[in-house]
């Protein structure tokens, strides 16, 4: 039984399950990485209000459970049981509609993102066209939203946001391809679109894509890492809901749960682009450093990395107990919070735990299921890093005005892709 | 507000076609919108109508009046003395600046001059204020722009002005500082200290707002060549204050025309050239660390001496006719009241310099794009309670 679980769990045979054909484990994993996401973009919600918050010398939520981490939870039923209004003039079924288009597209691309080389839940062999693709219609829930309101605030705002990805949809995808075309590099000489045969790509060629053909390889991931802000909406490039002029953009006549599919979407897209960079240009699910300290010894003190991650964050909860006031208002507050470090410490050692026994790569079940942390961890830490700079990002910089933004988009991002894109071509000639 | 609505009876939305189109969804042509009175970015009631090409901007009406509350008509109805704490609620962000001016207004009606040690708190009161406001603008501003972060900054030291006139009066922002003929108040014990420290306290902090945005490229880019007023339009539409000076006129009541005790300190007035949002971001900044010279200046100048000059307990100006105005931090707040030799004002009318200004918003932003218009308005720093009253 253990067998048969682990050959699906894709941990033995190293295949994802659609790879392995098992409809049922596939399933499985899509309801895994749903509830990953929500949870992802629940912590991102309360990391991102506590964040900003410091940076802007303000203490964020406070209230609902200590150090406000339950106000995701508080937020989620609030908008819950909000009044649920669809405006009299708006196209009652296209409104209706338009929160699941975004928030399908930014889900769907979830099956191709390569957690680890068999964590997926299927290895498309146009992985990375697939994900483009969706992740783009991601607009159309924008676009549909923004006319389904009939009104001019959500309309311009619908209108700045199709535009400006069409714009910046063709500079990231040159960015792209230049990362695709360096997969051809390797032993065979194939190039390939799968989103893992991408990350083996690098595996291969010993290097993270970042560090090819320095610095294109830089570039191009720079290009990227612009582009993918402003297809996902946020600032400096968050002209389709800028609050100071549109009052909310495309979703200014949403309430409720509805405009809450619309946050869930934006978040859960955010993480996805997040996700391509990484798989593309940062190693996917690979470690710091995977040929220069391939001792075993090192393969074991990375591998103790997500307990460590896990123990930081407990000594940080605790560091929360100790420091919190000792008037008995704070008691029940105290005891929660204790408790939160008390889990992430269990976590922690349950890590360290499987950290030691599967040390040896040898390939017990052991070993597979710590190679496999391994893989997810490395993966969530480099798009966490994403994460916290498109944080960084909204706490430091004005707006850019949509002019400027697709000067940008047509007249420094384009260009400069192009050239990537052809420099990279022609590099990769020579190199082969 | 162009000059042939202004002379229209009718009200401003004559020349906009604000009838409901044929078409039950947005035609393709021209789009009205309305920003306010309930906007995030117009800062309080303002109602802009806009009318759009796609996000250019053709053609802007100011609708105004959403928190008008008759100051100038109360003021007929109440004694000189009854009517200061109202001067505090038009631009309620600059309180002392206002009390200034009316109260030097009714002295120069009555021929009395107040104390040398009053002016000199009145200076550093008013100054203090002024650096209050621009840090208000600021932070709003910014927030109009896009950039969050300098709000909370600009709001954090803002506190510690508030904190000193607290001290001092009692009232953090509708303060009613100043009396006709003085101030009521003597300085607490440290008021110089406090406004010392404040001083040491506060340069740093605007190099910080400075390090935020004055070179950030975003920044630069959303404000230079935005919102561009010459300096001979400006000065056709009455614009004053640092408005103006952005445009390249160096014109400043408080070296034009001094008041108070403002001719004993030694400081500069900052002017720009291109007359841009960029300008009068800069110039503002630079009207800060103006202000705190002049704060120096006054507290380590200030004399001793009584604050209250003689005034008869009833104020009863004799007949005649006044106009005093002052450099408040959004340019030339005037006052003119003619007096009908009774203890109530005949007639009281408020030139606000945030009502003026406003008039050019229209030549700043026609043929900009929706995002200048929130900028524009910013940059202009108005305040609806000024502009209302």
């Amino acid at each position: 039984m253990p067998d048969f679980i682990m050959s699906y769990l894709g941990i033995k045979d190293a295949v994802t399950p659609g790879a392995a054909g098992s409809q049922f484990w596939a399933l499985v994993y899509v309801f895994i990485i749903f509830a990953g996401v929500s949870v992802a973009v629940m912590a991102m919600n309360w990391l991102e209000r506590k964040a900003l918050a410091h940076f802007q010398i303000r203490l964020g939520p406070m209230r609902v459970g200590p150090h406000g981490l339950l106000q995701p939870i508080a937020d989620a039923i609030k908008l819950m049981l909000k009044e649920d209004i669809i405006p009299a003039e708006a196209d009652q079924f296209v409104f209706w509609v338009a929160p699941l288009i975004g928030l399908l597209a930014a889900f769907t691309v979830y099956t191709v993102i390569p957690f680890g080389p068999s964590q997926a839940v299927s290895d498309m062999n146009i992985g990375i066209l697939f994900m483009l693709g969706v992740s783009s219609l991601g607009v159309l829930g924008i676009v549909v939203a923004g006319w389904a309101s009939n009104s001019h605030y959500p309309l311009i705002g619908a209108l700045r946001s199709s535009a400006q990805m069409v714009s910046y949809e063709v500079a990231m995808g040159l960015a792209v391809v230049s990362a695709i075309l360096m997969t051809s590099l390797n032993a065979t000489g194939t190039g390939t679109l799968s989103m893992i045969g991408i990350v083996q790509a690098q595996q291969q060629q010993g290097v993270w894509f970042i560090f090819k053909f320095f610095p294109l390889g830089l570039i191009a991931l720079g290009i990227f890492a612009i582009a993918m802000i402003a297809e996902t909406n946020r600032a400096p490039f968050d002209m389709a809901e800028a609050e100071s002029e549109l009052t909310a953009g495309y979703h200014t006549e949403y309430s409720g749960l509805r405009w809450s599919l619309f946050m869930l979407a934006e978040y859960a897209a955010m993480i996805a682009v997040s996700s391509i960079a990484v798989a593309l240009w940062l190693g996917g699910w690979m470690r710091p450093f995977p040929n220069l300290l391939n001792a075993p010894a090192w393969d074991f003190i990375f591998s103790l990395f997500p307990a460590l991650t896990f123990f930081g964050l407990a000594a940080i909860a605790i560091i929360g107990v100790v420091r919190m006031p000792a008037h008995s208002f704070f008691k029940i507050q105290r005891i929660g919070l204790a408790a939160f470090a008390a889990v992430l410490g269990f976590i922690a050692l349950l890590l360290l735990v499987i950290a030691v026994a599967g040390r040896s790569a040898d390939g017990s079940v052991a070993a597979r299921f710590r190679e496999g942390i391994d893989y997810v961890y490395w993966f969530v830490f480099k798009v966490a890093v994403f994460m916290y700079l498109f944080i960084w990002y909204r706490a430091t910089w004005p707006r850019y005005r949509f002019d400027q933004l697709m000067k940008i988009g047509w007249k420094v991002m384009l260009p400069i892709s192009l050239v990537v894109l052809i420099a990279t071509a022609i590099v990769g000639v020579l190199v082969s | 507000m162009n000059d042939s609505t202004r002379d229209d009876s009718n009200g401003a939305l004559s020349n906009l076609d604000l009838e409901t189109p044929e078409k039950p969804y947005l035609d393709s042509n021209e789009l009205i919108i309305n920003m306010g009175p309930q906007h995030p970015a117009t800062h309080g009631v303002l109602r802009v109508i806009l009318k759009l090409d796609g996000e250019k901007v053709l053609d802007t009406e100011c609708v105004i009046g959403y928190l008008h509350r008759g100051v100038e008509k109360i003021a007929e109805n109440r004694t000189y003395t009854m009517f200061n704490p109202y001067v505090d609620r038009m631009d309620y962000v600059a309180a002392v600046s206002n009390g200034l001016g009316y109260c030097e207004a009714v002295e120069k009606l009555m021929n009395v001059e107040a104390p040398a040690r009053a002016n000199y708190i009145r200076v550093i009161l008013t100054e203090l204020n002024r650096i209050a406001s621009h840090q208000l603008w600021l932070g709003t501003h910014a927030l109009d722009i896009g950039a969050m972060t300098p709000l909370f900054y600009t709001f954090r030291d803002r506190e510690e002005i508030l904190k000193i006139f607290e001290r001092y009066c009692g009232a953090r922002l509708t303060t009613h500082a100043f009396r006709i003929g003085g101030c009521q108040y003597e300085t607490y014990a440290g008021f110089e200290k406090d406004v010392e420290n404040f001083l040491t306290f506060v340069a740093p902090k605007i190099d910080e707002y400075e390090e935020l945005l004055t070179t950030n490229r975003i920044w630069i880019e959303r404000t230079k060549n935005v919102g561009v007023i010459s300096a001979a339009d400006a000065i056709a539409l009455g614009v004053t204050g640092p408005v103006l000076r952005a445009s390249g006129v160096k014109w400043d009541l408080r070296k034009a025309q001094p008041y108070a005790a403002y001719s004993e300190f030694d400081f500069d007035i900052p002017t720009g050239t291109n007359g841009d949002t960029y300008d009068r971001y800069l110039v503002r900044m630079a009207e800060m660390r103006q202000s705190l010279r002049i704060i120096e200046q006054a507290v380590n100048g200030i004399p001793e001496g009584p604050i209250m000059a003689k005034v008869p307990k009833i104020i009863k100006p004799p007949v005649g006719e006044i106009y005093h105005s002052i450099e408040a931090p959004k340019g030339e707040l005037g006052y003119f009241i003619v007096s009908d030799g009774s203890t109530q004002p005949y007639r009281l009318r408020v030139r606000p310099p945030s009502f003026v200004n406003l008039q050019a918003l229209d030549t700043m932003v026609r043929g900009l794009l929706v995002a200048d218009v929130v900028a524009v308005i910013g940059t202009i720093d108005i305040v609806l309670g000024e502009v209302d009253r």
